[in-house]
């Protein structure tokens, strides 16, 4: 490395320069917009409503999380999306580990059929109307079971964690095998430990879809005591402006839309926040890993 | 269990001739060696049949049967009849769709977001990959890949929620800053010259840095030798990148715009559907969304999902043609 620094041309260097740069002021664009959001969720609402605030927050208060972090359905709906979350997430790997074992193993009659019509989700699927109409007869209507199940498995973490397994030398299975484990035992004590990696990669793949997923929540869930965050967010952006009970409020509270959109905003990015780090340390691989190929 | 992997072995030496070639499928098998063959498969190996059950139960459940659900299109759908009893109708409901005049927008207003995205937003992944290459410091690389990677991770709610407020007419930021310039204040989403715009930027915004880790994996297994040689011959890195990094990355390039292509008709409509509002469905309503209200919000399922149908037939032969267009002159395809 430090050779080839050495070679660089002046030309180069204002090259390198620029780039870094540009990359500077992308990485600030994206950035920005979340200090934005920040800064605009502690400052009061009169200062967020006038559009004074730019990068932080203007007669700073806690109003808004006050007023958000005591209404009682936000934290019915926090519950809501830690129940899709953690029970989704686990439903999904209780299909996907075994399946993609199945798939992996040589010895699997039919293997090249099984991958094809796993894979073939992928490329075509019949679209919201006839998936609606399927979860409405099934009975999966406005139901935490429906939100968990219908949504379980997805081909490309199958074919990624396949990919995975595919890649440990048979000889670990044979060998088991020989010492008289049977396949459960295969998997669970040999093939679950070696793939730890790509597990946690399609494990972070599927808290944050859970965590994120909104439309069909939407669409499957009518009562309010079962929508998940991103759903009351949305409520709350559509129809704060015209809730007459919120809006008598603002008049003796340093609050407004905007700064209490913003406070719940923040509340719902900081959990994903949180699992980001873990979530950057395998996705670059988890991608690699599935280069996904049928 | 142990008998079993005997037999197994011993299968495996009756296969292996002595000299260490192998004769696969013995010439005359009959059907009852096959059979027992089968039998004797499902005995060592039914645990992973068991083990695919559930994925493969979940796949016919719910992907596969709502294919079957499908046929509404053609019908005149009624829910207490259900999707069998139906009566067919041909291609009446495909008939009304081509004689509305929102339907055709929404056609072309997908195809033209799509095209806006495919203008701005492929690109946009490649040119950054190619200035990560070229950024030295790896520490400040390292800080700006985790900083463009995050909003690929945040939903699509909290993005409408940020656009919406940044965006609003007095209290956004974006009104601010033309405030500063003297110009009016423009409520930007009942605009719909703004929408496309709008919608384009934040796609951008969002995934640019996420989709920038495919290529810069790409530009990461260039053979290093082409670089040594070009640094032998006094390249700039202005030509390397021209001439050596970008046509080694070109097969990736190609996938992923075939990829593109055939999601063409998916524009992402759920941030449209947080976005959008009647003033601007003349530029933003596109398909899915105009499927999600005459379906979903309407109860018009069956013509409804016709239009998903077209869609998803025009997206089928989008990724098929580009496919065999890429084989044909760049011999890079996905199948």
């Amino acid at each position: 490395m430090a050779m080839t620094m050495n070679l660089y041309s002046r030309g180069d260097k204002i090259f390198a320069i620029a780039t870094s740069v540009l990359i500077g002021m992308f990485t600030a664009a994206t950035l920005y917009p979340f200090i934005y959001i920040t800064a605009v969720s502690f400052s009061s609402g009169f200062a967020a409503s006038a559009g004074k605030v730019i990068l932080t927050p203007i007669d700073a208060t806690l109003a808004a999380y006050k007023h958000v972090l005591t209404d009682p359905k936000f934290w019915v709906s926090y519950r809501n999306t830690f129940i899709y979350t953690v029970g989704g997430t686990l439903m999904s790997l209780a299909f996907i580990i075994p399946g993609a074992y199945a798939l992996s193993r040589p010895q699997l009659y039919g293997r090249r059929f099984w991958n094809l019509f796993i894979a073939f989700t992928m490329w075509f699927n019949a679209g919201l109307i006839p998936f609606f109409l399927n979860m409405r007869d099934l009975g999966l209507l406005d139901s935490y079971f429906g939100i968990m199940i219908g949504f379980a498995v997805n081909a490309f973490n199958l074919i990624l964690l396949r990919n995975f397994f595919e890649a440990i030398p048979s000889s670990f299975q044979e060998a088991a095998r020989m010492d008289g484990a049977n396949d459960f035992q295969v998997l669970w004590k040999v093939y679950v430990p070696l793939a730890k990696p790509a597990i946690a990669t399609i494990t972070l793949f599927c808290i944050v879809s859970r965590w994120n997923g909104f439309f069909w929540a939407m669409v499957l869930l009518q009562s309010e005591e079962k929508i998940p965050l991103q759903v009351y967010l949305r409520h709350t952006i559509a129809n704060l402006s015209d809730d007459q009970e919120f809006t008598a409020t603002l008049l003796n509270q340093p609050y407004s839309v905007e700064t209490v959109t913003a406070a719940i905003i923040v509340c719902a990015i900081i959990p994903v926040l949180i699992v980001y780090p873990f979530i950057q340390k395998y996705f670059e691989k988890g991608i690699l890993l599935g280069g996904v190929k049928e | 269990m142990t008998a079993k992997s005997v037999g197994n072995a011993a299968n495996n030496t009756a296969s292996g001739t002595p000299d260490g070639t192998v004769e696969y499928a013995a010439p005359a098998l009959t059907l009852g060696d096959k059979l027992s063959r089968a039998v004797d498969h499902f005995r060592n190996e039914w645990q992973l049949y068991v083990m695919l059950a559930p994925a493969v139960i979940w796949c016919i459940v719910f992907l596969y049967k709502p294919m079957y659900g499908l046929q509404i299109a053609f019908k005149d759908y009624s829910i207490f009849r259900g999707v069998a009893a139906s009566p067919w109708i041909g291609l009446e409901h495909f008939e009304t769709l081509f004689g509305n005049d929102q339907f055709i927008r929404a056609v072309f207003n997908t195809i033209k977001i799509s095209a806006l995205n495919l203008l701005f937003g492929f690109p946009a992944p490649i040119i950054l990959a190619l200035m990560f290459n070229e950024v030295l410091h790896a520490g400040y690389k390292r800080f700006a890949q985790t900083i463009v990677y995050l909003p690929h991770f945040i939903s699509t709610v909290i993005i409408a929620g940020i656009v919406i407020t940044a965006f609003s007419p007095t209290a956004g930021i974006v009104n601010t800053i033309l405030g500063w310039f003297g110009a009016d204040s423009i409520y930007f989403l009942t605009k719909p010259e703004w929408f496309r715009p709008i919608f384009v930027g934040t796609g951008i915004w969002q995934e640019a840095g996420f989709g920038s880790i495919v290529f810069l994996a790409a530009i990461a297994g260039v053979n290093p030798s082409l670089y040594e040689s070009a640094v032998v011959d006094g390249a700039s890195r202005w030509q390397m990148m021209w001439k050596i990094t970008i046509p080694s990355i070109l097969p990736t390039i190609i996938i992923m715009l075939i990829i593109r292509i055939g999601n063409i008709m998916e524009v992402s409509f759920e941030l449209i559907i947080l976005l959008y509002q009647p003033a601007t469905y003349s530029t933003a309503d596109v398909v899915n969304t105009f499927v999600y209200r005459q379906g979903l919000q309407s109860g018009q399922y069956d013509m409804a999902a016709a239009a998903g149908l077209f869609n998803a037939a025009v997206a089928f032969v989008l990724v098929v043609a580009a496919n065999s267009l890429s084989r044909r002159y760049s011999r890079t395809s996905l199948w």
